[in-house]
């Protein structure tokens, strides 16, 4: 148990003290108690700042189930702790914003924080486990925190909605990913993720290697939100808003980027990787941007940009993951600053989206809606609102002087490289970047004038809007400032956090004792990137001017076939087929489901039988027949078959009585005295407890079903004495062993008894004698209750 | 011998499962006591029919039939009338508290449409 193990821990022990903190002191916001947690974390892991760049993983492990390979394993490099700060400082700030957000009279605020610290425990927990299995149950652990987050206005139905709709998408991935790490670890026999890093070469010869890298992408394109995965975050949106900032912008969609980051050396090499993240990641970067400016909803708005822009840091990735392809090594290094540019845009991401976020909070709380239609002209009357959205928009559009910039030309870099130095039809990325980025630029301009410029709409507001309170302000405060100071000195970033973090991503590069050269300035010079800015800003402007002209295609769209609809039809089908599978079989009626049993033994044995070449007639052995008993057995086939006929109780009774007879006298003939005693004795009883029953029941009337149905029952009983028949016959030939019946001969010796039969019965197996009497016993109880208690009934009336 | 029996062992199991996939109780419980005869009978078939003489110790006797499929019978018989027993009593009560002995009458509502 290390300080790191404790640290990991620290957010769900504190979860226990918060419901006592919030009944103790009611006067106080809970929230005051909760900022201390995170505040604590980011001291902490600030701790392990001031780093080398080849920084040396920090180790920690206790045994968890060792006996199955699963150890407490913690592990904090570059990577790990770009995350950690991001966690840690952006939790802080949330907590803070949210004391001013969440009010303290209506809310039922010990649910929120501790759902909160349960989400920040599990957040830790993913980014530093070194084994897979510990990362999968904290991966689990967000999804299930994110649900409860998510309807925590569980009264309203779009909540438990989109709660709903996360959870199913988010966990089904997560088993996904399950999949593939069991298959990892089949491949490799190790669940931790340093041992993969290390056998990554032979690794992907190996044939799970594949489908063990679709399935874990599976589970990060479906956390990520990733195309066509990303259907839950819009509806995610119904959350209160700082859990909007905090999960789904900042760091829960982050956990699949950081997957994707983290097994980068195990899977980078392969081409695949590169194709399968590089589209997916382009088409969410485009599709997410391009469906954003339709949004009335502000949140829903920034909901759309959070999934283009992880499309953005995926496609990054996968161009990076190609410094480790051996096909391209030789540009190896401007591979790497794909991989850089994608870390580096994570780190503004987080940040600026975060910013945003809170602003929204803010208009929603002071004007009581977040639909753009009723918002305008709110720049005079929330001034530092307006200069905090300007800072963060612009940053997310990409524009000087905000750190957005720097990692949007770096982004583009990353695209011309890949379409420079690899297929030709790589061209086409470019392109879709560029066209994704002017989208981007159009809708940061709608968020930022549409809110705040143009007319002012008092009477469709449902408060009169006013500037918020301080405590609100300070963190997107914070954050703006993050933004511009980190404009300026990005270089400071790059060589403390984001180097250690490329060590973390593509170790394979600097293996020889190398380090990154990790160099970000905001002035290229004249290149293509910059015309490519330029070229944004330029038509995105004109596409924002004409934006009532164009945005009439959004009302072309297929509305029937949008993905939404598909999963909504497609949950709704999957319960319909189950319900109406369910009903066709589960009828109700005894007689179906005795069919499904008699019918599957028919098979069964019938199929081993002839399948299997078992049957065999063999008559050799067989005893000689007497004339009467030809006689014995036909008069109990009639007697037997007369029973199905018979309408006459009476005369059914008698039948089967009949029957019972002469099984008795089979008995006698088969030299079975005892069992001939008992025969008479027990269908004696039974024919008089069937008089007596048949006295109270009903006349027993011809059955009265269909045809059809008569045959089906005709067919299965011939089919199961046909069957019994063939046993009855095949045993004959299989002679396996010599009976044991030798040793029951010396009952005399050993038990006293002559009567060899009675002696196996209460000496040899006295046992199944004992329960045989505790059965007849549990009966007789039975049946005397059922009558007694209904008489007692009668006699409460 | 194992022929004959083997015939009218086949015959006592459609004629019990045919009355077992009827809907009146009372078919069902006869049914099912057919089936238990079947079962008996198929174990002493399975046993090699009428080799020896009885299986009680006298004088001069060296060859006995199989003693264990007997005792095997013994016990099913005894535990199968319990059951048969106790089934005609619930069949009995059944059809006093619900006035039926069809097997789609007693059914009950259906729930799930």
């Amino acid at each position: 148990m290390s300080w790191l193990h404790f640290a990991v821990f620290t957010p769900f022990l504190f979860t226990l003290f918060v419901p006592l903190l919030n009944k103790s002191f009611r006067r106080v916001h809970t929230g005051w108690f909760v900022l201390i947690i995170p505040l604590l974390l980011f001291v902490y892991f600030l701790g392990y700042f001031p780093l080398d760049p080849a920084m040396a993983p920090v180790i920690h492990s206790i045994p968890w189930i060792p006996s199955l390979d699963i150890h407490f394993t913690l592990h904090l490099d570059g990577l790990a702790l770009l995350l950690l700060l991001i966690i840690t400082g952006i939790g802080a700030l949330v907590v803070l914003y949210s004391i001013y957000y969440m009010s303290m009279e209506r809310e039922a605020l010990h649910n929120f924080y501790i759902y909160l610290l349960l989400f920040m425990g599990a957040m830790l927990g993913i980014v530093l486990s070194d084994n897979l299995l510990v990362l999968y149950v904290f991966w689990e652990m967000t999804s299930v925190s994110s649900f409860l987050l998510i309807a925590y206005w569980y009264q309203r139905g779009r909540s438990r909605y989109g709660a709903q709709k996360s959870m199913l998408i988010t966990i089904s991935g997560g088993f996904a990913m399950l999949l593939g790490f069991l298959m990892l670890y089949t491949a490799s026999g190790t669940l931790s993720v340093r041992e993969l890093i290390a056998m990554s070469s032979q690794l992907s010869e190996h044939g799970l290697f594949l489908p063990a890298m679709l399935l874990v992408l599976l589970g990060a394109f479906t956390k990520s939100a990733q195309f066509p995965f990303h259907i839950w975050l819009p509806d995610a949106m119904e959350a209160p808003t700082p859990i909007s900032a905090y999960l789904h912008s900042a760091t829960m969609v982050k956990a699949g980027v950081y997957l994707v980051a983290r097994l980068t050396p195990v899977f980078g090499g392969n081409i695949e990787w590169f194709w399968i993240i590089t589209t997916v990641g382009a088409i969410t970067l485009f599709w997410g941007s391009f469906m954003a400016i339709r949004q009335t909803d502000l949140k829903a708005l920034l909901a759309y940009s959070t999934i283009s822009q992880l499309g953005l840091i995926m496609c990054l990735l996968g161009i990076g993951s190609n410094a480790l392809n051996a096909d391209y090594s030789e540009q190896a290094l401007l591979f790497s600053g794909a991989a850089l540019a994608a870390i580096f845009h994570l780190f503004n991401h987080s940040i600026f989206k975060g910013c945003l976020f809170m602003v929204i909070g803010i208009l929603d709380h002071e004007t009581g809606t977040r639909d753009i239609r009723k918002l305008g002209g709110l720049m005079g009357i929330m001034p530092v609102s307006f200069t905090l959205t300007v800072i963060g928009g612009l940053s997310m559009a990409g524009l000087p002087p905000f750190s957005g910039f720097l990692s949007k030309e770096m982004f583009f870099t990353g695209v011309l490289t890949a379409a420079r130095n690899m297929n030709d039809w790589l061209v086409v990325l470019p392109i879709v970047a560029w066209v994704a980025s002017i989208l981007t630029f159009v809708y940061c301009l709608i968020l930022v004038f549409r809110t705040f410029t143009g007319k002012y709409q008092p009477d469709r507001l449902d408060k009169t809007p006013h500037e918020a309170p301080i405590g609100m302000l300070i963190p997107p405060g914070v954050l703006a400032l993050l933004v511009i100071v980190f404009f300026f000195i990005p270089n400071v970033v790059g060589a403390s956090l984001l180097r250690p973090a490329m060590h973390a991503i593509l170790p394979q590069l600097v293996a020889d004792g190398g380090t990154f050269d990790v160099h970000i300035s905001a002035w290229h010079g004249f290149t293509m990137e910059l015309a490519m800015t330029a070229g944004i800003i330029a038509l995105g402007s004109l596409l924002y001017i004409y934006l009532k002209k164009w945005s009439g295609i959004y009302d072309n769209l297929p509305r029937r076939f949008t993905l939404n609809n598909l999963y909504d039809s497609g949950l709704n089908s999957i319960e319909r087929a189950s319900l109406r599978f369910t009903n066709t079989y589960m009828t109700g009626f005894l007689a179906h489901y005795l069919s499904y049993i008699f019918i599957i033994m028919i098979c069964l044995t019938g199929g081993t039988l002839l399948g299997q070449g078992v049957f065999a007639l063999n008559m050799e052995n067989n005893s000689e027949i007497a004339p009467y008993e030809y006689v014995l057995g036909i008069s109990m086939v009639i007697a037997a078959v007369f029973v199905v006929f018979s309408t006459s109780r009476l005369m059914s009774i008698i039948a089967v009585g009949a029957v019972g007879y002469i099984v008795s006298l089979m008995f006698v003939l088969f030299r079975a005295p005892d069992l001939a005693l008992t025969q008479l004795v027990v269908e004696t009883i039974t024919t008089a407890l069937f008089l007596l029953c048949f006295y109270y029941l009903p006349k027993m009337r011809r059955e009265l079903t269909r045809l059809r149905f008569k045959l089906s029952s005709l067919v299965i009983s011939l089919g199961v004495g046909i069957s019994l028949t063939l046993i009855g016959l095949s045993v004959q030939d299989h002679n396996l062993f010599e009976p044991i019946k030798s040793y029951f001969e010396n009952s005399y010796q050993l038990a006293g008894a002559k009567n060899i039969v009675n002696a196996i019965l209460v000496d040899f197996r006295a046992f199944d004698t004992m329960l045989e009497i505790v059965v007849l016993f549990t009966a007789g109880i039975g049946v005397y209750n059922l009558i007694k208690l209904r008489q007692a009934r009668r006699n409460e009336k | 011998m194992e022929l004959l029996m083997a015939l009218v062992i086949g015959v006592l199991f459609a004629v019990a499962v045919y009355l077992m996939l009827s809907r009146t109780l009372l078919r069902i419980i006869i049914g099912t006591v057919i089936l238990s005869h079947g079962v008996h009978l198929l174990l002493m078939t399975m046993s090699r029919l009428k080799r020896g003489a009885a299986p009680i110790m006298e004088e001069g006797n060296l060859a006995y039939t199989d003693p264990l499929p007997q005792a095997l019978i013994l016990t099913s018989i005894v535990i199968s009338f319990g059951v048969t027993a106790f089934m005609l009593v619930l069949a009995y009560r059944a059809y006093q508290s619900l006035g039926t002995d069809q097997m789609d009458e007693l059914k009950g509502e259906k729930e799930h449409e």
